[in-house]
């Protein structure tokens, strides 16, 4: 068992002729991804990479049978795209994109939640599962199978908090970017429901970020609802209130979303902090 | 984005929303004949201005005239002045609040309204006001003015004018793609009309490229953040004295965050983003330099952004600019020994690990006086 995807998940990819998406594909192929397909309107009948099947809609790609997609196209047509695998019912849509409207994306997690779709993203990493299934940017070489859950809002933040959970010895058991923005599909709240039910899992890690309340209210559902131990970060401590640091979503407003609020969140509910992302391997011994 | 009350009231007028005649006044000859009571409005974008002085009242000719002298060109809370709004003066009976935002945790456009209002609204008691989220899909019904003018007493007068003003704003928050719409005071004049008295709309900059229209300099940027954001790197400016040049987000605030707590002190947030283009690189140097720290911190993991592409433009800043100050490394991710092997030819010895990299940089920015 494995959360949300496995070794038998059959990817496509939206966008799969663009630059990133392109780029992004080829490196699905090489982690293991079994990805049957990729759309770009006017480029339908084409191959990716001599294998890979390109086609004109979703609807055409349907007949590869995908259970999940990786919406690579412009912030402008990430509605579009995303209502177009929505309608097919493919499972999972995993939005790369960064500066999507939030009120699009509004739009989309909530029609996606009434056909019981999940949305990751958007300015999200994906979903990475190793040895498994990896959908989005994460780099390969830094996974290890094991039994950590990590969970986190920020890109490049999770690629180094895996790292030193893999370089301490541990492995992971999923890998999830939720997106750095206001609105994204899961919270983590989400996330913990499915890693507690998860038998691959034995140990969760959180990385949050100022912004929001998000990280507040896992607090909540821990001290109720999760048996497994669970160690988080928090970063934005240094940042100063009203200024957005990089993501739309890591904004501390009206003094709501400050990293002390979330620390003594998690603290309260028995979560460890680390102070450093490299101490969070420690957390978990 | 926000914007000034003055271009939110065009907004509402465009609309249907009830708002005071006005005219916007930029040079004292713009300035017309006194007509009726008015109130001069500095645009500016902070909240509380009339405490700060920012608002002026006028019964006559020389009280116009002297409130716009007063406020145009002036300085409130560090802002300077450049547009006055000319608004007629309201006969005021009572004041009430109304708003529609993005509930994060929702998901969802959240009505917030009540009878108490000219106030800030986390000074109103609970019990006095009405929350109501709304399915994004589903969009604003009737049913849900029904309830708030239920809640909060309207009689049969003020009720249909409410409802109407809630409707309209709803469709302003959606086709303007805001994040927040306030009127506070929505005003009921004596002879018994609701009129926005003040605008507050703040829109996503997500969404502009379906607002080219819309054009706002952020008062709260520095001159060097806008000249990032022109050039398309997310840069905030700090008042600490080591430069900091990091890629994604996350990375870049744990960056600040570690130096912080080894007493080192950011002068700069500046995520290089998922690039991967040398210029970039050097670009992002020109900018953390004209900031002027004493010493600079990269802290890269290569993934979209390759380690290599960032050492060869970490080389060649050095070189275009001339750099002499220290420049600590720490290169991890994909392309990383090639990465090494180009900074340790050109004299920098990078580090694997963020840690080092920051002991190593407070200590070496300590030692400069």
């Amino acid at each position: 068992m494995s959360v949300l995807v496995n070794k038998d998940t059959r990817v496509i990819v939206q966008g799969i002729t663009g630059h990133q998406g392109a780029f992004h594909a080829g490196e699905m192929l090489k982690f293991g991804t079994k990805l049957v397909g990729g759309t770009s309107p006017g480029k339908g009948g084409t191959m990716f990479q001599n294998n890979v099947p390109v086609f004109d809609s979703v609807s055409d790609a349907m007949s590869q049978h995908p259970d999940a997609t990786m919406v690579s196209v412009a912030a402008p047509f990430v509605k579009d795209a995303a209502f177009e695998a929505i309608d097919q019912g493919i499972k999972i849509v995993y939005i790369l994109t960064e500066h999507v409207p939030f009120h699009d994306t509004m739009e989309i997690v909530h029609e996606a939640s009434h056909r019981g779709i999940t949305v990751l993203g958007p300015n999200g990493p994906g979903i990475t599962v190793p040895g498994q299934c990896k959908i989005g940017i994460m780099p390969n070489q830094i996974f290890r199978s094991g039994d950590v859950a990590v969970a986190s809002r920020s890109g490049t933040l999770t690629y180094e908090i895996v790292y030193s959970i893999t370089h301490a010895g541990f492995g992971e058991s999923v890998v999830i970017g939720l997106g750095g923005d206001p609105v994204v599909g899961l919270t983590f709240v989400d996330v913990l429901k499915m890693f507690e039910k998860d038998e691959a899992t034995k140990k969760i890690v959180l990385v949050g970020e100022i912004g929001g309340n998000n990280e507040e209210r896992a607090a909540e559902y821990i001290k109720a609802h999760v048996s497994k131990k669970v160690v988080a970060y928090i970063t934005g401590r240094s940042a100063p209130p009203g200024k957005r640091m990089g993501h739309a979503g890591a904004i501390i407003e009206k003094g709501v979303g400050t990293a002390e609020s979330k620390i003594k969140a998690f603290e309260s509910a028995g979560v460890p902090v680390a102070e450093y992302p490299v101490n969070v391997p420690d957390l978990l011994k | 984005m926000n914007l000034y009350e003055y271009m939110g009231k065009d907004i509402f007028r465009r609309y249907g929303i009830p708002v005071p005649d006005s005219y916007v006044v930029e040079k004292e000859s713009d300035l017309r004949k006194f007509e009726r009571p008015s109130v001069v409005k500095s645009q500016i974008l902070l909240g509380g201005r009339g405490k700060s002085g920012g608002i002026k009242f006028a019964k006559n000719q020389k009280e116009l005239e002297d409130g716009v002298h007063e406020l145009l060109g002036s300085k409130i809370r560090g802002l300077s002045v450049t547009k006055v709004l000319i608004e007629d003066m309201l006969n005021i009976k009572h004041e009430y609040y109304v708003s529609i935002s993005l509930n994060r945790s929702e998901r969802s456009p959240f009505i917030i309204a009540s009878s108490s209002g000219g106030v800030e609204i986390e000074s109103v008691p609970k019990e006095k006001i009405f929350t109501r989220k709304i399915d994004p899909l589903l969009g604003y019904s009737d049913y849900v003015g029904r309830e708030a003018v239920k809640f909060m007493g309207l009689d049969s007068k003020l009720g249909p004018q409410f409802k109407a003003i809630l409707s309209k704003l709803f469709t302003v928050f959606n086709e303007e793609d805001c994040e927040l719409v306030e009127i506070n005071p929505l005003v009921e004049t004596a002879d018994g009309k609701l009129i926005a008295a003040d605008a507050k709309v703040i829109m996503d900059s997500d969404s502009m490229f379906r607002h080219k229209d819309i054009n706002v300099i952020d008062p709260e940027k520095t001159p060097l953040e806008l000249e990032a954001q022109s050039k398309g790197y997310a840069f905030v400016e700090l008042d600490g004295d080591i430069g900091v040049i990091a890629n994604g987000a996350g990375l870049t605030m744990a960056t600040m965050d570690a130096l912080t707590l080894h007493k080192g002190k950011p002068r700069n947030f500046l995520d290089l983003g998922g690039t991967d283009s040398v210029d970039i690189v050097v670009e992002a140097f020109e900018l953390v330099l004209k900031a002027n720290p004493k010493s600079i911190l990269v802290n890269i993991f290569g993934g979209v952004t390759k380690a290599d592409t960032v050492a060869n433009g970490i080389v060649a800043a050095k070189e275009k600019f001339n750099i002499m100050k220290p420049i600590v490394v720490r290169l991890s991710g994909v392309h990383e020994d090639e990465a090494r092997e180009i900074l340790k030819r050109n004299g920098i010895e990078p580090f694997s690990m963020m840690m080092p990299a920051i002991e190593q940089v407070v200590k070496r920015t300590g030692e400069i006086e």
